[in-house]
Order: structure tokens, then C-alpha cells, then sequence
């Protein structure tokens, strides 16, 4: 079987990039494997995990749930685009990873939710984690994160 | 990574759509439509889901509707769940999106990818069939409106080449009473043992089920039971549970004799949720 490319551009992280994928590609694998942007992580494939969480227009977004296709025409952020943001500082600062492969993930969603809801509540943080999944469970840590950079946002 | 191709469009219009459907169709392409699109991903996946050619609504202007017009909110099939839930326009709906998927993944999910997906749950169907919803489908003959509970039958009956544009419910019926319970085998999220949505409206009750059955469902039958207020509360409880239409679910999430027992607890606090709102009625 043939599988048929064809020329794509997106604008990730600030810049337009071009390159030839197939349709059928999702946002997820084009990042890493057409884009070499690795922080987004291959999980569970299925929308669960949230591993491979980028932003996209605002809003947190499961890449491995979205054809590369349809983000023609809207902003992408990938982890590599947020380069020493709050939340990624308060993430070390509280040792909010352990094994750290859900990191890029967390720290998406995370971002995301701080940048649309600056007074966040717990409540608001509680809902927003649970997309999310860390096998190390080191939950209490990445709230911890959040309430420290929540501050920090709130300035911007 | 899905392992075959697929052609994807994405026409602006709902005529485009159609005109598009029926010749792709001819070429022996099997399109779908497509919409949030996470499940065509997904199963696609796996290749439980084949097609060479995908329709995506998302750029129909019809689709992507979200308003107030004549006493009716109108809400587009291509509309996320998270743009639904946050215009709080339609509360009870809003209570059922808040429980599906997950916080990120409803960004994704829309609506009327979820009343036509393939899983089982598609729980947004529950409030739209109590609230006597109208679906706005477009198709080669053009556009039509029909009840939702005339054309829901296990899943929204449409006519080959068809799509769902938009649903439309009276204001009014999005202010009623309502109760939306999602019962889990355990943690806040994931699939449902019983999602059990009710709304009260002239004294009745009125009841819908997803995670019960192998599909969501509306049973006249047992509303009516409900509703006999000639019995005592577990009476009617007891024969209501005796009208569930199909066999209920027996799965690693919950056996059916957990189920039903999940069921009969939670009808019994809707009987008395709704009670106390007589009573604040009352007084």
C-alpha cells in the first residue's frame, strides 16, 4: 500500500513550518516524527493518558486525539514553545515529576489552565488534573506547582 | 498512528457536505463524517473504524451555532463540549458534558460526535431526549427538523449520506428541575456504571439512562411507572426497574445485579430530590 503525503503548514510555537504528511497523521506524530518536538509524549494513544498534551488556540488539547490536518490555521504550542515559563520553573522548584514522562503533559494542561483561569480554585485545578495520568502519582506536587505559579500569571 | 490513508475535506457549506458525500460515495470511497473526530481517530487506530474519505462539519457556519433565537437555544453538531458546558446556557446539559471524557478531552469531543459516536455511553443524548429536543438534519432532500425521541432509537436514525447540524430546545425546557447523576465503579472519571439523567416538569418525572443498557435510552413505560403515585416510593422504584427494555449491562466495569442495585439507589434519590423541590415549591 501507498501512503500518500502532502505538503502541510502549521504555525508551532511561533513559526510557520511546512512539511509532508499524510492526512491520516495525527497532530501528535507529526510533531515528533515530522518536527523532531519530542516533548510531547506517546502515552496511551487513545486520549487517556495526556501525555502528548500541547496547547492549541488557549486550550489544553490531546494530540494524540487530533489530525495534524486540522490545526492549519490555528496556533500550536508545544512544551519547546513555552521556554522557562512560571509553571516550568515551580515544577522543579517543587519537584512536581518523579520518573518525568508525563511531565510535558501535565506542564501543558497546566499552563493552560493557569493562562484561561488565573483565579483558579481547587476545584478548578482538581477537574483540570483529571485529564492527566502519572504513574508515579505525584499529584499533590503538581498542585502544589500550580497554586505557586498561579501568582505569576496573575502579573502577566 | 492509523495505518491506512484517508482523504480529508473540509467544505464550508452544508450543500458542499452533501454534494461531497454522495460522490465520494460513488467512488467507492465509504466517507464518514466527521466532526470532533477523536473517535474516527481512535478506532481508526485499530482499524475498527475504515474509511478512504472523511467529511469534517467543523467549517459549516451551521454547525458551529451557538445561540438564542426565538424562545429556542440552537446548538451546533460541531460545537465542542467545552464551549457548550461554558456558555452555561443549558444547565442540565452543561451538568451531563461536565462528567463525560475529561476536561481536555471535551475540547476535543463534540456534540454531535458524541450523540452519533459508536461507544455506548453518548450520554449528551439523555438531557436533549427529556427536554424534547428538536434535531436539525441535513440531507440530499435538504434540511429537516424532527424530534429527537422520534429519530432516536438505540442511535440517531439517519438516512445514509445524512448529518446532524444542530439541535434546538425550547428555553424553557432548559430551565426545569433537573438531576444528572453519573455513578463510577470507582475514581471521578472514566466510564459509567449508570449515568441516570431526570428532569421534572407539570409534577412528573422524567427519566433517561446511559451505561444501563447497550445503548442510552427514554422509556415511556417506565416514567409512567415512576410517576404512579398510587404505589409507595420503593413500589414504583421496584416495577420501574421491571421495565428496563433490554438486558442490562454485565461488564468488567459493573455486573448487571450491581447495576440494577446502583439503579435503584439512585432513583430513590431522585424520587427524593424531586420531592424537595415540591416542597420548596411549597413553601
Amino acid at each position: 500500500m501507498i501512503l500518500r503525503n502532502h505538503e502541510t503548514t502549521l504555525q508551532i510555537n511561533g513559526e510557520i513550518l511546512s512539511f509532508q504528511a499524510r492526512h491520516t497523521d495525527t497532530l501528535l506524530f507529526v510533531l515528533r516524527e515530522k518536527l523532531g518536538l519530542t516533548g510531547a509524549k506517546p502515552g496511551c494513544l487513545n486520549g487517556d493518558c495526556g501525555a502528548c498534551t500541547i496547547d492549541v488556540d488557549g486550550e489544553p488539547m490531546k494530540s494524540c486525539l487530533m489530525l495534524a490536518i486540522e490545526a492549519a490555521n490555528k496556533k500550536v504550542t508545544t512544551v519547546e514553545g513555552l521556554k522557562n515559563a512560571p509553571i516550568q520553573k515551580q515544577f522543579m522548584e517543587r519537584f512536581a515529576f518523579q520518573c518525568g514522562y508525563c511531565t510535558p503533559g501535565f506542564i501543558m494542561n497546566c499552563h493552560s489552565l493557569i493562562q484561561k483561569h488565573p483565579d483558579a480554585t481547587d476545584i478548578v485545578i482538581k477537574e483540570w488534573l483529571e485529564s492527566n495520568i502519572c504513574r508515579c502519582t505525584g499529584y499533590k506536587e503538581i498542585e502544589d506547582a500550580i497554586k505557586a505559579a498561579l501568582p505569576y500569571y496573575k502579573h502577566v | 498512528m492509523i495505518s491506512y490513508d484517508f482523504d480529508y475535506y473540509q467544505p464550508a457549506t452544508i450543500e458542499e457536505a452533501i454534494e461531497l458525500f454522495h460522490s465520494l460515495d460513488a467512488q467507492g470511497k465509504n466517507p464518514i463524517y466527521f466532526s470532533g473526530g477523536t473517535e474516527v481517530i481512535t478506532l481508526g487506530r485499530l482499524n475498527r473504524i475504515l474509511t478512504d474519505a472523511v467529511i469534517d462539519i467543523k467549517a459549516i457556519p451551521e454547525c458551529t451555532v451557538l445561540k438564542k433565537e426565538q424562545k429556542r437555544l440552537i446548538l451546533g453538531a460541531g460545537l465542542s463540549l467545552t464551549r457548550i458546558r461554558e456558555s452555561q446556557l443549558f444547565p442540565f446539559l452543561s451538568k451531563t458534558i461536565a462528567e463525560i471524557a475529561d476536561n481536555t478531552a471535551r475540547n476535543k469531543i463534540t456534540l454531535g460526535g458524541n450523540i452519533c459516536a459508536n461507544i455506548i455511553y453518548r450520554e449528551t443524548v439523555l438531557p436533549l431526549l427529556l427536554t424534547d429536543s428538536q434535531v436539525v438534519i441535513a440531507g440530499q432532500t435538504g434540511i429537516k427538523e424532527r424530534p429527537l425521541t422520534k429519530l432516536f432509537d438505540k442511535t440517531l436514525q439517519l438516512e445514509k449520506g445524512e448529518f446532524l447540524v444542530q439541535i434546538i430546545t425550547k428555553q424553557s425546557k432548559t430551565k426545569l428541575p433537573f438531576l444528572s447523576v453519573k455513578k463510577r465503579r470507582q475514581w471521578d472519571n472514566g466510564y459509567p456504571l449508570v449515568t441516570t439523567a431526570a428532569l421534572k416538569k407539570n409534577g412528573r418525572i422524567k427519566v433517561a439512562f446511559s451505561g444501563l443498557c447497550a445503548f442510552p435510552f427514554y422509556n415511556p413505560q417506565m416514567e409512567e411507572s415512576l410517576n404512579d403515585f398510587q404505589l409507595s416510593k420503593e413500589e414504583r422504584i421496584e416495577q420501574t426497574l421491571r421495565l428496563i427494555p433490554s438486558p442490562v449491562l454485565d461488564d468488567v466495569h459493573g455486573s448487571a445485579e450491581y447495576r440494577l442495585f446502583v439503579l435503584k439507589n439512585t432513583l430513590s434519590d431522585v424520587l427524593d430530590v424531586f420531592k424537595g423541590v415540591d416542597d420548596l415549591k411549597k413553601s
